[in-house]
């Protein structure tokens, strides 16, 4: 059971132009900020916009072919996780996880035994007789999961669904997704209740086979947790696709370095370090497969970066030292974000974190001169991609 | 205490006030009401508005005073118990049920269309169907006749080919009280569709629900609160009916003449007939609005 999309879509001065495989049971996650194409992309799958140009197969099924093939919505074997949990308010929590099986015709009481048993796999048992009204945040999109799982979908869609729910919540929902995501074969444990279909759908399958999901998400945590590969879109092109790991661990373009939080230096690699397109030399441990003179970006992590006031004697091990202004400072987590105003090569500028104290100590607001250093050793150079890399997402 | 408080609330802006403090027993005592009375506080309602409020309200109320003060009340029973009030009544409440469950047939799928239908004909539709509203009822009435009496193309093929005559009927009296209350529910609906989205239709569709399924099983349950309202609008403004149900199906005691009908005939007769029944007219309404309260009224 495999997803291919090869589409383009235009909306008025937006193009979206993508194409990817999902492998039977992997998750792939599309990462990309607000106004990247992700939901227009979504909505190519789901049916809901029909592509002026490209298809959409699943399971070797064709969903969508531009001209003549546009499988509806209800048709085409793909659930949906959305960011808010959608449960119908005027059912309890378990007619809505019925409502799948329901709808494609499975007989009531079985529906019912299959609703019960997802909400057990969910950890939503006792919620059954309650209306969704009465649910915490995670509680809901806990029993979404059971709900979109239960009507057995082929592929599922999930729309940044954990964006919505409080910090509290989020871990919790993310470990649940991780388990019926990921977990590839489980015929042991799985009850038969948990089969679903009557063969007539697209959803007639078993829930034991090997679904795949498309994760939609800006949360690199969340495709690194949830997903085996990633695909990087901007301005609805894929810029960066490969193993979610190696992808936000190295990324290649500014644009994807920003997403996994790292700071990105582009330039041309060089011995023991990279050339910045401004010609300042950054010391770094270059990867196995630079080639010195080629393109290359060098990738360093906030934390690696060590802030002094501008005039400090430049002493110790560092070896990239650079004079800068600070353009902002914001709370990230335990620490405070600082970033400074983009240069050339530097596109977003540099990011560091330290502790609130340190700032206090240095007294630095925006505007104020700071001394950057950061270890050589902590700087990795890697091969830059200057276009979507001709690689297939699957592999490894 | 107060003064200082209140001359404290002058400087410290309200942002600045610990709200989560107050439960807590070492704030001083006072502290809590009077933060909450300064979130409660509405931040700009410029006085003037008071006056052409209270105009207005005035303009709605003082006309039932007057009325209440003109009835007589020693003859109130008498009056409303007499045979025509009674048939006028009954009249009334049948058809304007029957003209809100016509609505309600005929208005549901309507607005459903009208909201989700895409396409450049279905503005044009919106702005037809809001027609009956914005026309005065006697026209409406009017373009009743000249479609359904015995000269109107429509009428004639009835009378032609099933020997039916609609206008001054009862039929006639329900035609008309629909074609002037549907707007209210097509608007109200539509709004509140419009309003929800369709993102429970889509997670509908996605767990493989046909659209019939869709309609029956999310669209109308979701829609059933805007649908009491609507039919409650319907129905106060099918009751109220009197131009286009004078035009189309005229004022035959028993037929056609509902309430309203017998009110404007008992005001030329005997004035105090007309405000007893007037008032029952009223007291109908605001049982109606009491019974089945519209959201809209509430907020």
């Amino acid at each position: 059971m495999s997803l291919h999309m090869d589409v383009a879509v235009t909306r008025g001065r937006f193009t979206l132009d993508v194409a990817f495989d999902v492998p039977a049971g992997r998750v792939l996650a599309v990462l990309g900020p607000n106004g990247s194409g992700k939901s227009t992309l979504l909505q190519c799958l789901a049916g809901l916009l029909a592509p002026g140009r490209g298809t959409v197969t699943l399971d070797r099924r064709t969903l969508t072919s531009v001209p003549g093939v546009q499988v509806p919505v209800h048709d085409r074997g793909i659930g949906l996780l959305a960011q808010d949990p959608l449960l119908l308010p005027h059912l309890t929590v378990a007619e809505n996880v019925a409502f799948g099986p329901r709808s494609q015709g499975v007989p009531r009481v079985r529906a019912r035994a299959q609703a019960r048993a997802w909400l057990k796999e969910v950890d939503a048992a006792e919620f059954a007789h309650r209306r969704p009204a009465q649910l915490s945040g995670g509680q809901a999109q806990r029993v979404a999961v059971a709900r979109a799982l239960a009507g057995g979908p082929r592929a599922l869609l999930l729309d940044e669904p954990l964006s919505a729910l409080d910090v509290d919540a989020a871990p919790a929902v993310r470990g649940l997704l991780r388990r019926v995501l990921r977990r590839r074969h489980s015929r042991d444990g799985q009850s038969d209740d948990l089969r679903s279909g009557d063969g007539r759908s697209g959803y007639g399958h078993e829930v034991t086979g090997d679904r795949c999901a498309v994760l939609v998400t800006h949360d690199p945590l969340d495709a690194l947790a949830l997903a085996d590969d990633v695909v990087v879109l901007d301005a609805g092109r894929i810029v960066e696709r490969g193993p979610a790991k190696a992808v936000l661990a190295a990324p290649r373009t500014p644009f994807t370095a920003r997403i996994a939080g790292l700071n990105l230096v582009s330039g041309v690699a060089a011995e023991d370090g990279l050339r910045g397109a401004d010609g300042r030399f950054v010391a770094g441990v270059p990867s196995d497969d630079c080639v010195v003179g080629e393109p290359a970006v060098a990738v360093f992590a906030p934390g690696a970066v060590a802030v002094h006031p501008p005039g400090a004697p430049h002493t110790g091990s560092p070896r990239n030292v650079v004079d800068t202004r600070v353009s902002s400072l914001e709370p990230h987590g335990a620490v405070i974000r600082l970033r400074t105003a983009g240069e050339a090569g530097e596109e977003a500028g540099i990011a560091a974190d330290l502790t609130p104290a340190s700032v206090a100590e240095l007294g630095l607001e925006p505007g104020s001169p700071v001394r950057l250093e950061v270890k050589a050793a902590a700087v990795a150079v890697h091969p830059a991609v200057e276009s979507p890399s001709p690689f297939p997402a699957a592999e490894p | 205490m107060a003064r200082r408080d209140g001359t404290r609330r002058g400087a410290v802006p309200t942002d600045a006030v610990p709200t989560d403090a107050a439960p807590s027993e070492a704030v001083p005592t006072g502290r809590g009401p009077r933060s909450r009375r300064t979130r409660n506080r509405n931040p700009g309602l410029p006085w003037v508005l008071w006056i052409p409020a209270g105009l207005a309200l005035a303009l709605v109320v003082l006309p039932v005073v007057g009325l209440l003060v003109r009835t007589d009340y020693a003859r109130l029973p008498e009056l409303l118990t007499s045979g025509a009030a009674l048939s006028a009544l009954r009249l009334s409440l049948v058809t304007a049920l029957l003209s809100t469950i016509a609505c309600v047939v005929l208005g549901v799928p309507l607005a459903v269309v009208l909201a989700r239908a895409r396409g450049r004909g279905v503005r044009l539709v919106r702005a037809v169907v809001l027609l009956p509203l914005v026309l005065p009822p006697v026209v409406g009435g009017l373009a009743l006749l000249f479609l359904l009496g015995r000269n109107g193309f429509l009428g004639y093929l009835l009378d032609v080919v099933a020997g039916v005559s609609v206008p001054f009927t009862t039929t006639a009296v329900v035609i008309a009280q629909t074609f002037v209350a549907m707007p209210f529910l097509v608007v109200s609906l539509e709004g509140a569709l419009r309003g929800s989205g369709q993102r429970y239709e889509l997670v509908a569709a996605t767990l493989g629900a046909r659209p019939w399924t869709v309609f029956r099983r999310v669209t109308v349950p979701l829609l059933l609160p805007a649908l009491g309202s609507g039919a409650v609008l319907s129905f106060a403004r099918a009751l109220g009916e009197f131009g286009a149900t004078i035009t189309f199906a005229g004022s035959l005691e028993g037929v056609t003449r509902t309430l309203p009908l017998e009110v404007y005939a008992q005001a030329q007769a005997d004035v105090d007939s007309a405000v007893a029944l007037a008032l029952l007219l009223i007291v109908v309404a605001v049982v109606v609005i009491a019974v089945a309260r519209p959201k809209a009224f509430d907020r």
